[in-house]
Formats: C-alpha cells, structure tokens, sequence
C-alpha cells in the first residue's frame, strides 16, 4: 500500500490495529464502537471549533473583534463556555412538566447524532452502509421535530410553545422541498445508499469532477436543498422560531445550564448532518474538486468542504434579514415546492434524453432553460402583488 | 432466547405494549400522543429487527415526523392540553371494551388463519429497489389511486381553509 492510500485510509487501518486486540468473537462490535466513539468525538469538536469561529466572523462583518481574551486569539472561549454551562444552576421552571422537560434536549441530541451513522465521511469510512441510507436519514430528521414540540411545550411559557409552533410549522413546510430535492439525486443514481451515491459521483471528464451540482438539475437541486437545509436548522434568515427580539430565544428560553448546551449543541450537529448530506448528494461526497488534487486524503476533502459550508452558513447569517412569518410560508410552498416538483421532472428527461440520439449538450439545454424559465416566470409572478418598496412607517413618520 | 423470543424482541415489545397502554390510561392528553410515538417508534423497530428496512424508515418518517405531530397540533389547537377536570372512565366503558375485544379477536383469527402452514420459511430478501420496481408496475394503479386520494384530501383542507368569498374578508379586514 502506497503511503497516499495509507494516509486516506488511516482511520479505517487505526479501526482494525486497535480491533486487532480484542478476541475474534468480540472484533464486530469494538470496531462499531470505535465508529461511534470517532463521530461522537469528531463532530461535537467540530462544533466547538465553529462556535469562535462563527462568533469571530460574525464579529468581523459587524466592525467588533469577537472573543480574544480566553487562550490565544480567544481559540479556547469554547472550553471557558463548555466549564460555564456545566457549573450554571439546571433551573426547571415550577409549573414545567419535568419529564417532558428533561426529555426533549437529550431526544434531541440523540436523534441528531444518529443521521451521522450513514454520512460516508471519506473512502470506506462510513458507520453503517445502509440499502436505505437517505430515508434513515430523513426519518431521523424528521423526528427531531418531536423534541422541539416537547421542548416548548412543557416548559409552560407563552414564548416557548410560540417558538416550538413556528418551528414545527417551518421545519414540516420545508421538509417536503428538503425531501422532493434530493430525489432527483435517487432518481439519477437507482440508490438510496449514501455510498453509492458518492460512488456515482466519483470521477473526471478531463480534470473537472463529475459532481451532480454540475448538472442543470443538481444545481437547481442543490440550490433548493442548502434553502430548505437553511430552515430545517432554524439558521438565519429562517430562524424566527428563536428570533431574539420577538421570542426570547424560542422553545428553549426555559431552559438554563447544561441543557441548553444540548440545544445548543444539537442545533449545531443538526446543521453539520444536513451540510454533510448536501456534500454527499451534489458536491461529490469525500471526492476531490479537481483530478489532480486526488493525492489529498479523502476525509479530508469532505471535513474542508463541511468547513466551507459552516463558513457559507456563518456567512449568511451575518448578511440576511429574518423572514416574516407569512413570507416564509408563501416562499416554501408557493416557490420551494413548484420549483422542486419541476426539478423531479427535468431530471427524468435528462436521464433519458440521454439515451437517445439528443444527448450530450442538447440536453443541457432544454433543461436549462426549462429551469430558468420556470424560476424567472415564478418569481415574476409572485412579486407582482408585493408591493415591495421604501417600508412606510404608521405611527413613526 | 426466552421462550423462544430473542432479548431485542422482548424489549421492543415490552416498550411498544407499554407506550400503548400509556397512550390509553395516562390523564394528560400530550403525554398520550407522546407515548403514542414511543409506540410507533417500537413497531419500526420491530420492523427493523424483521429486515424490513424500507417500511421501518418509512414507519419513522411518516408516523413520529408527520402523524404524531399532527395529533400533538390537534390538540393544542382544539382545547386545552393540560389535565382535564372531569376524572374517571367514560360511561360507556363496557361497550368499547366489547368492541375493542371482538375487534381484536377478529383480526387475530385472520393473522392466525394466514400463517403459512410451515412457519420455518426463508425471509425473503427485499430490497428498496425491488419495493420501488414492484410499486411502479404490479402495484402502480393502487398508488396512484392512493395519490388522487391524497390530492382529493389536500383539495379539500384547502377548500376548508379558504376565507369564504370577499364580503367578509372585507368585513373582518384589518381596516
């Protein structure tokens, strides 16, 4: 084995040199928890790397420095807010519903860690390489709405179970653009596994790789996914079920300690899963952007281009407004779901105008301009009744 | 092995009898909806521990992240989700529990009745591929009746929703 293939498959040989200790009988199952005890470790590293660089960014766009007091350039903040919201008192408001109240952050978390297990993360590193990966996946993630409600709910507060409603109601609307735009991607490859979705994406036409977002429908697909992904994860400009100046901080405002770390934690994790999938549905999963770029270790690619994402995410969160409620809802279901539901069928003519003798780049075309056509006449259409201009003011003028 | 159950057979399905039973006797109406999901959450794992892993997912996806939450939305939006006043059982106790029974024997005798006559028969091995294959030729004309149903169903929630003609829009405006 050649030291480049060794380096990409590093972790996997560190799997079966520590495996090689245990008793034969045994080796199935450590190798699983090791595979655990990686994401377990990775992700919530990840996690507290993101939070200064998300509060340094976010510092830069608005002309402030951000942390720089705890460890060199504030790096270790995460560290000093980890010892914090261990030691802050765990308060639980009287009236709560202390079961339900004490449940929702922990089935959060967990329902969030497990979308992890089927994120191919680099070559043959994946948990469990399941026929079904992507409905596992979207099961999951749909259950984490559960939690949310019962996190809002029991903590008896009008703020909460206002924050819980509005993030059900967003995260049911943008789960059917969520679903609908990935199955363009099912529909090309004839696999729901996360593996063979990458798999299908490996390789170049000259140096340039053969990603789906490459691809008229996988850049509408993808376009729709990272928006839908947006407000799955209540990030900004989704993010009125927490919006600071209307609800406190949404369904979590009763909660205080290490719980809301959980919340807190679980938000993120939620928003690294999601970015993790849009990487493995159109940006080639752990493929390299270029074919001379291959020497560089697989789970590398894919960990540079999560931090790409996380920086996009950071990125827009210091740049857009909050949506209101009603544009929320008129843009999922009104612009969102035509606009995944006309992707479905411009990936079905690509797929076969391929066959015939149209292909190649005349297929380009018609879906192109189908796509575009479509997004122009459909933003055309509804902006016509908006009456977007200076806002007036009733009472302030 | 006891009785002849595997261990994860017995735990699932102790958790799933006990979110139901939860889900019938606990008094507070969102504690009933939420061991309602402990219950479906334990029939996809029964389906899980079967290979089933298509209906599993499509169990989770469809029962904990859209028919749960619709109950719990009920709820909330119908009357108030906090312990009701009146204690007790229903007057007509005896009469559900003849039904629930006679239901229950009834759908037993069927499961009974179509057990193949050698239980010890290969699973077969399903893929999602073969489910999709199947549903788009033998099964297509029940799925896409199952989707004119659905849309006829949308239709109507939309028609329900709808504010009736401009009269008393204008009369229940904000102005």
């Amino acid at each position: 084995m050649s030291f480049v293939a060794k380096l990409d498959q590093i972790f996997v040989l560190l799997q079966h040199w520590i495996a090689g200790f245990f008793p034969l009988w045994l080796q199935p199952l450590v190798m699983i928890v090791l595979g655990v005890i990686a994401i377990v470790a990775a992700f919530p590293g990840i996690f507290a790397l993101t939070t200064v660089l998300e509060r340094k960014g976010l510092g830069r766009i608005q002309n402030r420095l951000g942390p720089n007091r705890v460890g060199p350039l504030g790096i270790l903040q995460p560290v000093a807010d980890g010892i914090k919201s261990l030691t802050k008192e765990d308060i639980v408001p009287l009236s709560a519903d202390a079961i339900v109240h004490f449940l929702a952050p922990l089935v959060l978390v967990v329902a969030v860690f497990l979308g992890f297990a089927v994120l191919p993360i680099g070559r043959n590193m994946v948990l469990v390489n399941l026929d079904a990966g992507l409905l596992f996946f979207f099961a999951i993630g749909a259950s984490t709405e559960l939690s949310i409600f019962m996190a809002g709910w029991s903590s008896r507060n009008k703020y909460s179970l206002l924050g819980a409603m509005r993030a059900v109601a967003q995260m049911i609307s943008y789960e059917v653009p969520l679903l609908l735009s990935s199955v363009v991607v099912v529909m090309i490859t004839g696999s729901l596994s996360t593996v063979k979705i990458v798999e299908a994406q490996s390789g170049f036409t000259g140096f340039l790789p053969h990603w789906y977002v490459f691809t008229p429908w996988g850049f509408a697909g993808f376009a729709l996914f990272v928006v839908a992904a947006l407000a799955e994860t209540n990030r900004s400009p989704f993010d009125l079920p927490e919006g600071e100046s209307e609800l406190v901080a949404g369904y979590f405002t009763e909660y205080s300690g290490f719980k809301f770390a959980l919340f807190f934690l679980g938000e993120y994790l939620g928003m690294f899963s999601i970015a993790g999938f849009a990487i493995t549905l159109f940006l080639g999963g752990w493929g390299a952007p270029f074919s001379f770029l291959e020497f560089v270790p697989s789970w590398a690619w894919f960990f540079l281009k999560l931090l790409g994402a996380i920086a996009f995410f950071i990125w827009l969160r210091g740049t857009m407004p909050r949506l209101r409620q009603d544009q929320l809802m008129n843009f999922a279901w009104k612009f969102m779901l035509p606009m995944a539901l006309l992707n479905l069928v411009v990936a079905g003519a690509w797929r076969f105008l391929g066959e015939g003798p149209l292909g190649g780049w005349v297929r380009w075309i018609i879906c192109s301009l189908v796509l575009l056509t479509a997004y122009v006449l459909l933003g055309r259409v509804l902006m016509r009744n908006q009456n977007l201009g200076p806002r007036s003011y009733r009472y302030a003028d | 092995m006891i009785f002849g159950f595997s261990i994860l057979f017995l735990l699932t399905a102790v958790v799933t009898v006990a979110g139901a039973l939860a889900a019938a006797l606990l008094k507070n109406l969102v504690h009933c909806a939420l061991s309602l999901t402990v219950t479906f959450a334990g029939l996809a794992l029964l389906y899980l521990e079967l290979g089933a892993q298509f209906i599993g997912f499509a169990q989770i996806l469809v029962y904990i992240g859209a028919v749960a939450i619709l109950v719990v939305f009920a709820i909330l939006l119908t009357r108030g989700a906090g312990v009701p006043e009146y204690r007790g059982y229903s007057s007509s106790w005896f009469f559900g529990l003849v039904i629930a029974a006679a239901t229950f024997a009834l759908l037993a005798w069927a499961v009974v009745k179509s057990l193949p006559a050698s239980l010890v028969s290969a699973t077969p091995a399903v893929s999602v591929q073969s489910i999709g294959t199947a549903l788009m030729s033998s099964y297509v004309l029940p799925l896409e009746i199952v989707a004119v149903l659905l849309t006829v169903a949308l239709i109507g929630a939309v028609i329900v929703a709808m504010p009736e003609g401009k009269a008393s829009s204008e009369k229940g405006g904000p102005q």
